[in-house]
């Protein structure tokens, strides 16, 4: 084929596009992703029943925070890693924020507990439950997501762009998870909701290269 | 700012509003860059010349189905080049190139040289590529981009709605790139 002819049926009756069509794709995305997770989790596993009183309250809305957090940064990150040339504007430190904040705060805890808590304090009742649960839940907004990268957007860095994907279906993921949760110590949440959401961001490292080439 | 970047995001901007003079402008202009770029790079890696206006062509395609990610607030320049550069690792990797390390280069790289051989062809078959597709979007595209009846007479012709039409050249054209780049092309 000539470079011509091919530049000639390019240009042929071409249609005007809009630049803001990925990030609305993505975020129409993630708002069906979390919704869906909110209802697998609620049916799988039920909402905890002790919401009223203050200090379940309090955990449950430090999990909250600190899952939409991430969320929100992982968003903010993916609708720039998803352009061409968009893995070289976003901040890796500025993500790794949320992460070093809770561990020094579960440490500030554990320090202030005798060491007999500390197993309590880290295991709780349900890890094994946390650990499942979060990356199995997350591989619904993870398809979603990366379906939706796939179909409007062209990352040039796919390891990066996979690493996003995965971290936004965590914090998804873990955010569902916190309506059921009743492990409560700020360590427990540091290691089992960071740790799994970390689990699910290394999923997308090795997962990008192959899930969203184009 | 140097001029190319200026020409090249004005003509793209007006591309992106539907101006199609001036987006074969800019595909004609980035074709030369690229080939050049192209020419370079694959002989610096020690494959043969002979690849590069297929991957031109791959690059322009790319370029194409994926202009809707082109961000008009940043520069025109670095965009092509991360597409320039993803196409050209991605090809060496495909064709198994041992050994092969590309320097970190300034994106201002892609317009760095011109080459404007006329006429020039590549080795992939559009008619073959065409005919793998779905007939829906292989009759799209023979229609409004080959033969260049209006959305509206292709519409009529093919006993599509309008936007069925639009929303079938598009994914034909995605379709093709993605073929071309998963390296099914005989």
């Amino acid at each position: 084929m000539k470079t011509d002819k091919l530049i000639d049926m390019l240009s042929t009756n071409l249609e005007p596009v809009d630049h803001r069509h990925p990030s609305r794709a993505l975020i129409g995305a993630v708002a069906i992703a979390v919704s869906t997770a909110l209802a697998l989790m609620l049916m799988a596993l039920g909402i905890r029943h002790d919401l009223t009183n203050v200090p379940a309250l309090l955990s449950f809305g430090l999990k909250v925070l600190f899952a939409g957090v991430i969320l929100g940064l992982a968003v903010v990150s993916l609708s720039k890693v998803i352009r061409p040339g968009g893995e070289g504007t976003v901040s890796l430190t500025l993500i790794s924020l949320p992460f070093i904040a809770i561990t020094l705060l579960a440490l500030a805890m554990l320090a202030m507990s005798p060491s007999s808590h500390w197993r309590t304090m880290l295991l709780g009742n349900q890890w094994l439950e946390c650990l499942l649960s979060i990356p199995l839940i997350a591989i619904v907004p993870f398809a979603l997501i990366t379906w939706v990268v796939r179909q409007t957007a062209a990352p040039t860095n796919l390891s990066r762009a996979g690493a996003f994907v995965g971290l936004a279906a965590g914090s998804i993921s873990a955010l569902g998870y916190a309506l059921h949760c009743t492990d409560d110590s700020v360590p427990f949440v540091a290691l089992w909701y960071g740790g799994t959401i970390a689990v699910c961001t290394l999923a997308g490292v090795k997962l990008g290269p192959r899930l969203l080439h184009w | 700012m140097t001029t190319a970047e200026t020409d090249l995001k004005a003509l793209m901007l007006a591309g992106l509003g539907g101006d199609g003079a001036a987006y074969r402008t800019l595909l004609d202009r980035l074709s030369r860059h690229l080939r050049a770029y192209f020419a370079g790079r694959l002989s610096r890696a020690g494959r043969p010349a002979t690849d590069s206006e297929d991957l031109v062509q791959e690059a322009l395609l790319a370029i194409h189905t994926n202009r809707h990610t082109y961000e008009p607030s940043e520069p025109f320049t670095p965009w092509v080049h991360a597409i320039a550069r993803y196409k050209l690792i991605d090809h060496l990797r495909r064709s198994r190139t041992p050994g092969v390390h590309l320097s970190i280069e300034d994106s201002e790289a892609i317009v760095a040289e011109n080459d404007d051989r006329a006429g020039a062809e590549s080795a992939l078959d559009l008619n073959k590529l065409l005919d793998r597709l779905p007939d829906k979007m292989r009759r799209a595209i023979r229609c409004v981009k080959i033969e260049g009846l209006s959305v509206a007479e292709a519409a009529r012709r093919c006993g599509m709605t309008e936007s069925a039409v639009k929303v079938n050249v598009h994914r034909g054209l995605k379709t093709l790139s993605r073929s071309i780049a998963s390296g099914r092309q005989p």
